[in-house]
């Protein structure tokens, strides 16, 4: 399998403290994988620096053969890679249509009409809230907007930031079923950080786990789901 | 009443002129949340060059005046902005993660540093143009007093309303407005969607400064004079009419403008005009302590 994300003795810092301590990991293309870590473990912090935000200290990203370590913020985008980030930043005083076109322009508004059409059939409550002010939808319609939001630049890779937060276990279990839908038919590579370590290892081919800023453990996603350091640590007692 | 009449138009003329400036202080505000105090100044610089092309078509080359007038707003427009451009780029753009303070200073630096290099290369004085299109219509002849509305009042307004429908159709309608839009909301995210910020800041000044040019232009068509210090006054006024429409408004902008214009106006009429800058400026402090939001701000809605 190729990657197509690969990331190599990744460090970063905020300030004094570091959050990333030589990471290694890789997305192969068709793959869904997923990071998985308690809260601080710096999952979120190698999302985004994947983007540029924070940057890298020292160690390397790969995005399909080319070094996008360097690369400004927004080129790193317009290389086909969305993402739906912590805290889902809707731009709330935009409508849900406009941030849905927001999420279109880095694709220069390509199958605009489809890809709404497509997040529709997924999401049928954003087609309701069309008009409605992003600031004004609640937690969990802001985290479908989000999905939606970075689904309507046709990316070659999705990058969801736990995006079962807030939402219903319902609506929880129909993003994951979305997510594996769009991976198995049109062939999407997903990187999921998720702190619902259950279902992410579930959807997951394969997954990392993440602990103070490093790996400290990696395999196929059915595996780690049985193994017993992680069962103890992310599943038994709290999780689902 | 006549009076009266004729002071609403004048004042709404002005208005026009402080409402083009402040458009351009609540745009920059909007996107870097910064207040661009050369703002004034650049408005300034803009009148001067609009007046040395037109006294060198007019006078010098003897072009007829509103072709003549059409070049030097042209220019004017060009220069202006690619001014205001460098300004962001060497005194702004560097400052921007710094502290709040900082970006403001810089600015104040920028308007010192302009109004100084005006002054020492063209003199402190009124410099004047001849005057141009006096031609007035009589709007009521017998009285007291005949009410007036000259030919470039009219030009003023119409021009105002035009550039405020295009700008606004540019902000809510086109993905170049949006882009705005969301840089102002959250950089970082638009910066993730593929938005080059610094591009979408500079293109911001870019055309608030056309903007500006367009009002030092109109400003000086109008009153024929214009001087160094003229960037302050003007400035700080553009910048209340900004404040009390609701700062990052585009139509509370203009809305501003034409308030200050016309109190300003009819204080001078009513009061003497020896107070009718404070009176212009008491709207300021009134507008920030008991409607901060200004009158046409946005409540912020957001549900966490």
């Amino acid at each position: 399998m190729t990657a197509l994300l690969s990331i190599t003795g990744v460090t970063a810092f905020y300030g004094a403290v570091q959050a990333l301590r030589g990471v290694d990991l890789e997305v192969g293309k068709g793959e869904i994988v997923a990071l998985i870590g308690s809260n601080g473990a710096g999952k979120s912090t190698l999302m985004m620096s994947i983007f540029g935000a924070p940057r890298v200290r020292d160690g390397k990203i790969l995005f399909d053969g080319q070094d996008i370590t360097h690369m400004p913020t927004h080129e790193i985008a317009r290389l086909s890679i969305a993402q739906s980030p912590e805290g889902r930043r809707i731009f709330s005083r935009m409508t849900v249509y406009e941030n849905l076109q927001m999420g279109a322009a880095v694709a220069g508004y390509a199958g605009f009409e489809a890809n709404l059409e497509k997040v529709f059939a997924i999401f049928p409550r954003l087609k309701e809230r069309l008009k409605q002010r992003g600031g004004t939808l609640s937690g969990g319609e802001q985290q479908m907007l989000a999905i939606a939001r970075a689904l309507m630049s046709n990316p070659k890779l999705l990058l969801l930031d736990e995006p079962s937060l807030g939402l219903a276990p319902l609506v929880c279990k129909q993003i994951f079923e979305t997510v594996k839908r769009l991976n198995e038919q049109e062939g999407l590579s997903v990187f999921l950080v998720e702190q619902d370590a259950h279902h992410a290892l579930k959807l997951a081919h394969r997954a990392y786990v993440l602990v103070n800023g490093a790996v400290t453990m990696s395999g196929r996603g059915a595996d780690l789901l049985r193994d017993p350091k992680v069962r103890a640590a992310y599943l038994e007692g709290g999780a689902h | 009443m006549e009076i009266f009449l004729q002071q609403l138009i004048n004042g709404v003329t002005l208005g026009s002129i402080y409402g083009l400036i402040a458009i351009g202080y609540t745009m920059v505000f909007g996107i870097i949340g910064m207040v661009n105090f050369a703002h004034g100044d650049v408005f300034m610089l803009s009148a001067f060059i609009a007046l040395l092309l037109l006294l060198l078509l007019t006078q010098m080359l003897g072009l007829a005046a509103a072709p003549a007038f059409v070049v030097a707003l042209v220019a004017s427009m060009a220069l202006t902005a690619l001014w205001n451009f460098a300004i962001e780029r060497v005194a702004y753009r560097r400052l921007r993660g710094s502290f709040r303070l900082a970006p403001l200073i810089s600015a104040i630096g920028m308007s010192t540093f302009l109004a100084n290099f005006v002054t020492v290369t063209q003199g402190p004085n009124n410099k004047s143009i001849p005057p141009m299109w006096d031609q007035v219509i009589a709007i009521t002849s017998g009285g007291a007093y005949d009410v007036t509305l000259s030919y470039k009042q009219i030009l003023i307004v119409a021009v105002t309303g035009a550039l405020l429908a295009a700008f606004w159709f540019v902000v809510q309608k086109t993905p170049l407005g949006r882009a705005q839009r969301a840089c102002e909301q959250d950089a970082k995210m638009a910066a993730l969607l593929g938005v080059d910020v610094n591009r979408t800041v500079a293109l911001t000044f870019v055309i608030g400064a056309a903007l500006a040019a367009v009002a030092g232009s109109l400003y000086l068509l109008q009153y024929g004079v214009v001087k160094s210090s003229d960037g302050f006054v003007p400035g700080v006024k553009a910048f209340t009419a900004a404040v009390l429409g609701g700062i990052g408004s585009l139509p509370g902008a203009v809305l501003g403008g034409l308030l200050i214009g016309l109190i300003e106006t009819m204080w001078g009429q009513y009061f003497g005009s020896d107070y009718k800058d404070v009176a212009a400026f008491s709207v300021l402090a009134i507008t920030l302590i008991f409607m901060p939001s200004g009158l046409m701000g946005r409540p912020d809605v957001e549900k966490v």
